[in-house]
């Protein structure tokens, strides 16, 4: 049998795990695979900076449900590449990550270009590995996207030295399931607990979903469609939730939280009755936990079980995935409607509508909530949206209508900024058959603005919209709110972004009217290739409503009525 | 401040699994008593024995959070089952002509030994519970203890039953989902 190289090995396995895309930055410790790649039939997408790389590689993984695969080289490589990490850990994002690494014999010299890169991974990861022989480089590969894949989704580095690299093995791609003695991602919901939940389900008058991003990771959403319409629950979502229940159902309140829908927030104070369904009870939904929904039992259902009783003590845990216990729920709960409670909740919702800016007259101002609504009016909302994070992504899940699951990728637990526009590049190469649009803030766009490069060179047909306020709006709201309106270090000069995008043969507009906002939408709609819209809005507009941090979660600060 | 729970936990003997267990400890901001590991029956697995002061619902976190670990196999919460801890101490005492029988008395009474003797110093060893090391230690301090040094704590659950027989799923019917 010939024997292959580690840089071999890494393309061969890749191939063998179905990867058709890598994102990427080569150099001088992870040369030597960069060397074998035109050998092999994977495509690779250069970015400008390993950063760039990582969050592309995620918004691939968000977009596609595969796993997403980032590469670049020892040292300033993989520290440029840990945001990226850091984020998709967070959100659950499964991203196989492969660095270079100095040479077995060289590390712990500091050589040049040498970090520790699985030390200082070691906590963002769901696993990590440095492989110090050749001969464990397959079976290596294997394990990682095993890993990335499987349970609660996650983030899995594998750090090849380059005399790993180098060396020649004989090549056995292991076939057939991972045997690990401490990794066992399988379901383990106990009966009584189902049967507990069940009765809880059944007794309940003002019962409310929470749902989260595990509905999207499990596949559940039918099972959840399923589950709300016959027990006539409302549903409430988290924002990485978003397109796990159709946003024009009925029962569907919206997103909860800091910048949830006030019935929403509402609703989970006042229910008897929470189903929380793959979902965290993150700081940013629950407000003071300490006031958090006191008159509700509470029933818990998520894949990780260090999740159950983490923050939010609950009176039913069941640790399993979420398609596979719903399905076990549904046959097994009774019909109802629940009348009067969503009567209640379409109050609350009916005084949300009156307060809405798009009921202001804004015949002369353009607001970034307006952009969004009409962006979501002009695609039918069948486009993939990506954020940036701040102000403009609170208006991106509030005035577009998520229907379908992996239709907004969003940076959620980590709120990256510099997240959207690589995000966006990764996912208009996982599904170059949508619409996909990156709706960003001036701040945040700036942060990974190169990534223009990268979507000029790939020729990908992706859609820019620059919520343009001069501010870095979402602290700028804080400062207005909670510090006395100083502005402290938040205004912020940008370029002329229709001049950046045009440098890179980006095809670029600017819209300052609310009447051009359509027409312009249809324009770049129409032009076959990258398009950027700079849309210069209202610079001291708010998001609300608001659940100040730390607050109760139903004392929101709301916007006037017209 | 919740008390001291003693967790027994079965890791894969690979390079840097002690890193692995100690950056949870302190990202999520357990707070260490004592940590012990060393080999065990099996070449491929080591042992520790890890005192955590939380509560007992923090406890189970702990517990679900090291089970995330991809190296560990098997975590068990002994603090309330009947199992033998034990705790070695080596403590060098000051020694005088008129405290050197008190010493001795103290060292009889504990079941502990002498195991180096010098002519103003000597070092005694002591195993037992973390009480009986924490009483003796008391009484020797007055005399004039010189150094200290603990392992920290070891356990073993009672009876035939064994955390090191992992069956072939690996779990050994423990709720062990590491996701």
């Amino acid at each position: 049998m010939t024997k292959l190289t580690g840089a071999q090995i890494i393309w061969e396995s890749l191939l063998r795990e179905g990867v058709q895309v890598v994102f990427g930055y080569p150099g001088g410790a992870i040369i030597s695979t960069y060397d074998a790649l035109p050998d092999y039939p994977i495509r690779h997408i250069l970015t400008r900076h390993e950063q760039g790389a990582a969050h592309a590689a995620d918004g691939y993984a968000r977009a596609s449900g595969k796993v997403g695969v980032a590469m670049a080289t020892s040292g300033p490589g993989s520290t440029n590449l840990t945001t990226g990490i850091a984020t998709a850990m967070i959100d659950s994002s499964p991203v196989v990550f492969i660095t270079g690494q100095v040479s077995t014999t060289a590390i712990g010299t500091d050589a040049f270009q040498e970090t520790d890169t699985t030390g200082i991974t070691l906590p963002i990861t769901k696993h990590n590995y440095l492989v110090t022989d050749v001969k464990d480089l397959a079976h290596t590969i294997h394990e990682a996207f095993y890993i990335a894949g499987s349970g609660r989704p996650g983030p899995v580095l594998i750090d090849v030295p380059k005399d790993v690299q180098n060396g020649t093995t004989e090549f056995n791609y292991p076939v057939g399931p991972v045997q690990l003695p401490g990794y066992h991602p399988r379901n383990q919901q106990l009966a009584h607990d189902l049967q507990t939940a069940i009765e809880l389900i059944d007794g309940a008058e003002r019962p409310l979903i929470l749902a989260g991003q595990g509905v999207i990771k499990s596949g559940a959403g039918a099972e959840l469609l399923a589950f709300a319409e016959r027990t006539g629950t409302p549903v409430t979502v988290t924002m990485l939730g978003m397109g796990g229940f159709p946003a024009q159902h009925p029962l569907f309140l919206g997103m909860m939280g800091m910048h949830g829908e006030a019935c929403a927030n509402q609703a989970i104070q006042q229910a008897d009755l929470l189903l929380a369904f793959g979902m965290r009870f993150d700081d940013r939904v629950t407000g003071d936990i300490d006031t958090y929904a006191l008159g509700a039992k509470k029933v818990h259902i998520d894949l990780d079980p260090a999740e159950l009783n983490k923050v939010i003590p609950v009176d039913v845990a069941i640790a399993g995935d979420l398609k596979s216990v719903l399905g076990q729920i549904i046959p097994r709960v009774a019909p109802r409607e629940h009348k009067p409670w969503l009567a209640q909740i379409d109050a609350i919702r009916q005084d949300s509508k009156e307060r809405d800016i798009l009921t202001h007259d804004l015949k002369n101002v353009l607001v970034g909530q307006y952009v969004v609504r009409k962006l979501w009016e002009v695609t039918g909302g069948e486009a993939v949206v990506v954020t940036d994070v701040g102000q403009h992504q609170m208006w991106a899940v509030q005035y577009y209508k998520y229907n379908k699951p992996h239709s907004l990728i969003s940076s959620g637990g980590m709120g990256t900024m510099g997240f959207g526009l690589p995000a966006g590049v990764g996912t208009k190469v996982a599904r170059p058959e949508d619409e996909v649009w990156v709706i960003a803030g001036d701040g945040g766009f700036q942060m990974t603005m190169p990534e223009l490069g990268t979507v000029a060179q790939e020729r990908l047909n992706l859609k820019i919209a620059i919520i343009n306020n001069g501010y870095l709006g979402m602290v700028r709201q804080w400062q207005e709110m909670f510090y006395d309106r100083r502005y402290s270090a938040t205004p912020i000069l940008s370029p002329d972004f229709t001049k950046i995008a045009e440098a890179y043969g980006i095809k670029a507009f600017v819209v300052k009217n609310p009447e051009d906002v359509v027409p312009t939408i249809e324009a770049a709609r129409q032009h076959e290739g990258p398009v950027l819209i700079d849309f210069r809005v209202e610079k001291e507009e708010n998001v609300f409503p608001m659940v100040p941090a730390g607050a109760k979660l139903d004392e929101m600060l709301r916007r006037e009525k017209a | 401040m919740g008390k001291s729970r003693v967790l027994v936990v079965l890791v894969e003997n690979k390079p840097g699994v002690l890193n692995r267990v100690a950056s949870l400890f302190r990202r999520r901001g357990y707070n260490i008593e004592s940590l012990t590991v060393g080999h065990t029956e099996t070449t491929e697995l080591s042992r520790m024995t890890i005192v955590v002061n939380v509560a007992k619902t923090s406890a189970d976190q702990v517990e679900q959070n090291l089970y995330k670990l991809v190296n560990v196999l098997k975590v068990d919460d002994v603090t309330e089952n009947a199992a033998v801890t034990r705790d070695l101490a080596l403590v060098k005492v000051q020694v005088a002509p008129e405290t050197r029988s008190d010493i001795m008395q103290i060292v009889n009474i504990f079941r502990a030994k002498v195991v180096d003797i010098a002519p103003d110093s000597m070092i005694v060893e002591v195993t037992g519970s973390e009480a009986k090391v924490d009483s003796m230690v008391e009484l020797l301090r007055p005399i004039g203890i010189l150094e200290l040094v603990r392992t920290g704590l070891v356990a073993m659950e009672r009876g035939v039953g064994s955390l090191g027989r992992v069956n072939q799923s690996g779990n050994n019917g423990h709720r062990s989902v590491p996701v």
